[in-house]
């Protein structure tokens, strides 16, 4: 029963570690996998998602709603923001860069304006089960599946579907893609939307469990960042095993040493991995192919 | 690229009169050249050098300030102008080295020079993590985003680090690494003399240092971008692969222009711990990050001269925002970031320089 009850505990802390990887470099992955820019906002589009998550909660909507106003609001604001600003710097990835983290500075400190310093957050839900002498929360276990879930879903939505197609062709050849009567234009700023909503999900989905600041967004930078690099810049054959190894990382380092240690384990197997392989998991795993 | 010219005997002769580094100094890497510039050049270093005669101490000690985050600012040009590396992490540098002054300072006191001590060594620590950190990214071939990228992660986990050494077990001798309230009471810069120490609180004496440490920063640096490795270092910019195949390990001297930027972040960081006596996660955080970025964006990356007013406007124009709140401040630096990204990626000054030459063309064109 000790084996048992031990290794629970460690798939627990994977699946914990995993599900907070997936879920906050999901969106990065997608508009760098797809569009090639590092967006610096992300930290916001996370934080915009859980700011409209938790306000439309504390005013009496059902949670999971709540959560999907949260997502859909990142998804919009992303979708105005990619028609105006980053829509002009497409042949000029380093700059966007640069543009996205000013954007970023807008909206912490225009939240810090509108909403104060805090916000009172929302309790964590559906308590709490108990294997053994150790109780764990449900609600983490529920994250693992919600990421589980989006990872099948945006394989089905990018490999199964007109949009993915589409997408997928303006990436790989835009002006095939555009001679093929397809408008580039308008997939970029779906794409980008997408990107942002997942992220705004994240924040949605995290909302209960972390104080609602204008900064909350910090909180996932590191670990998404690392994540994307480490992955490159297929989403799926990248995201999802460098979460998955980064996951045995973090959880080992965090249950050992505390959450510090486990950023600072991340950092440096970004570095080693960049090191031997500068296109991340996905550029190995694909090197066949292309 | 520097441009053929057929030199003519005279001028020839002319030039190999002049020293060596005065030809650096006014060579092709750099904006304003030519008497009229150098003219301006010192005039504006006679305004500086009277302004304290006609300023009240409070100005003179924040123009002092200002001063000491130049070196930062030029540091990163070097790097992310010249060379072409985007490096997010300098403000890890700049706390790497202010620490490293505190714990310094604090544990042998300020007597018998030990302040200079603390900046060396300050400086020094800086420069050595750069070099580690570099190592690991160039010779790893970590280029473009993904060089942005671990550089701002590194500067977040430093800075996460930074702000968690609250209790009294995080103390390296006497100075306690304090936390998120950072880390205060180290002494100021001491200069030992032979009456007794002159300590350098913020006021006039400070202010003459460090425009003579800027003024020599800013001609050395000069002489350093148009030198040959400068002009390597600006070939690696416009095209790295182009400079590899001419024989260049664009690595080696990527690597020396990132320790050498991270160096003078470090000097920015120790003067400035000096001028304050105190040092705060806050400095390295991903605001003031965002700051650093601004002041060289705005001004013009490319150019040192352009970095180093630019960084001086924006750092005037922040100062009087944060009056009407430093929140007001962010969204209008993030806002004036956005703006010249888009319409004036190589900043405001070698823009206007631009207008002002096409302007003129257009008028010996007519006349």
């Amino acid at each position: 029963m000790e084996y048992i009850h031990f290794a629970f505990t460690a798939f627990y802390q994977f699946g914990d570690a995993f599900a907070f990887l997936v879920l906050s470099a999901m969106g990065l992955a997608v508009i760098f996998g797809m569009m090639g820019i590092i967006n610096l906002a992300h930290g916001e589009f996370i934080m915009c998602g859980a700011y409209v998550t938790v306000a439309t909660a504390r005013m009496g909507v059902p949670l999971p709603i709540a959560m999907l106003c949260g997502s859909l609001a990142a998804g919009i604001l992303g979708i105005v923001l990619e028609r105006t600003i980053i829509h002009r710097l497409y042949h000029r990835p380093l700059d966007s860069i640069v543009a996205t983290w000013g954007i970023s500075l807008i909206l912490t400190q225009g939240t810090l304006i509108v909403f104060g310093s805090s916000m009172s957050g929302i309790s964590t839900p559906l308590g709490s089960f108990s294997v053994g002498d150790y109780t764990y929360s449900t609600y983490r276990m529920v994250l693992l599946g919600v990421a589980v879930l989006l990872l099948i879903g945006l394989y089905v939505l990018f490999h199964h579907t007109t949009f993915g197609i589409h997408s997928r062709a303006t990436i790989q050849a835009p002006h095939m893609a555009k001679a093929a009567g397809i408008d580039t234009g308008r997939m970029y700023s779906l794409t980008f939307g997408l990107g942002a909503a997942l992220a705004g999900l994240a924040g949605a989905l995290y909302a209960p469990t972390i104080s609602i600041v204008p900064t909350l967004g910090a909180n996932f930078l590191v670990e998404s960042f690392v994540t994307v690099v480490v992955g490159g810049a297929d989403v799926f054959l990248g995201t999802a095993p460098a979460a998955a190894t980064l996951a045995v990382i973090k959880a080992f380092l965090t249950g050992w040493q505390g959450q510090l240690m486990g950023q600072v384990g991340l950092l440096i197997t970004v570095m080693v991995v960049i090191r031997i392989l500068p296109q991340g998991l996905s550029g190995w795993l694909l090197k066949g192919r292309s | 690229m520097a441009m053929l010219q057929r030199e003519d005997p005279l001028t020839a002769r002319a030039a190999s009169r002049v020293p060596n580094w005065m030809r650096l100094v006014n060579g092709p890497q750099t904006l304003g050249r030519g008497s009229l510039f150098w003219v301006g050049f010192a005039l504006a270093i006679g305004a500086a050098a009277v302004y304290p005669a006609f300023a009240d101490g409070w100005s003179v000690g924040n123009t002092a300030y200002f001063f000491c985050w130049v070196f930062m600012a030029l540091g990163l040009s070097l790097i992310w102008g010249y060379t072409g590396a985007l490096s997010f992490g300098q403000t890890a540098f700049f706390g790497l080295a202010g620490y490293t002054y505190g714990v310094v300072t604090i544990n042998f006191g300020a007597a018998y020079g030990m302040t200079i001590v603390g900046v060396l060594l300050g400086v020094g620590m800086s420069c050595l993590g750069a070099a580690l950190l570099g190592y690991m990214l160039f010779y790893g071939r970590i280029s473009g985003v993904f060089l942005g990228i671990v550089t701002l992660s590194t500067t977040l986990v430093f800075a996460t680090f930074m702000a968690q050494t609250a209790g009294s077990q995080w103390a390296i001798g006497d100075a306690r690494m304090g936390g998120d309230n950072g880390m205060t009471g180290m002494p100021p810069l001491t200069i030992p003399w032979a009456g007794g120490d002159i300590a350098l609180y913020s006021g006039v004496p400070l202010y003459y240092l460090l425009l003579a440490m800027l003024v020599l920063c800013y001609l050395g640096l000069r002489v350093l971008v148009n030198s040959r490795f400068g002009n390597v270092l600006v070939a690696i910019r416009e095209n790295p692969h182009r400079a590899e195949m001419l024989g260049y390990d664009i690595r080696r001297y990527q690597l020396i222009a990132f320790v050498i930027g991270s160096g003078l972040a470090g000097l920015s960081g120790v003067l400035y711990t000096a001028w304050g006596q105190y040092i705060s996660p806050s400095n390295m955080d991903l605001a003031a990050a965002a700051l650093l970025i601004i002041w060289v964006a705005v001004g013009g990356r490319k150019d040192l001269t352009a970095t180093l007013v630019g960084t001086l406007v924006v750092l005037g124009i922040f100062q009087n925002l944060t009056i009407y709140g430093s929140y007001y401040a962010f969204v209008i630096m993030g806002l004036l970031l956005v703006v010249i990204v888009v319409y004036l990626p190589e900043g405001l000054i070698p823009g206007l320089v631009r207008l002002v030459s096409r302007l003129r063309k257009r008028k010996e064109g007519m006349s």
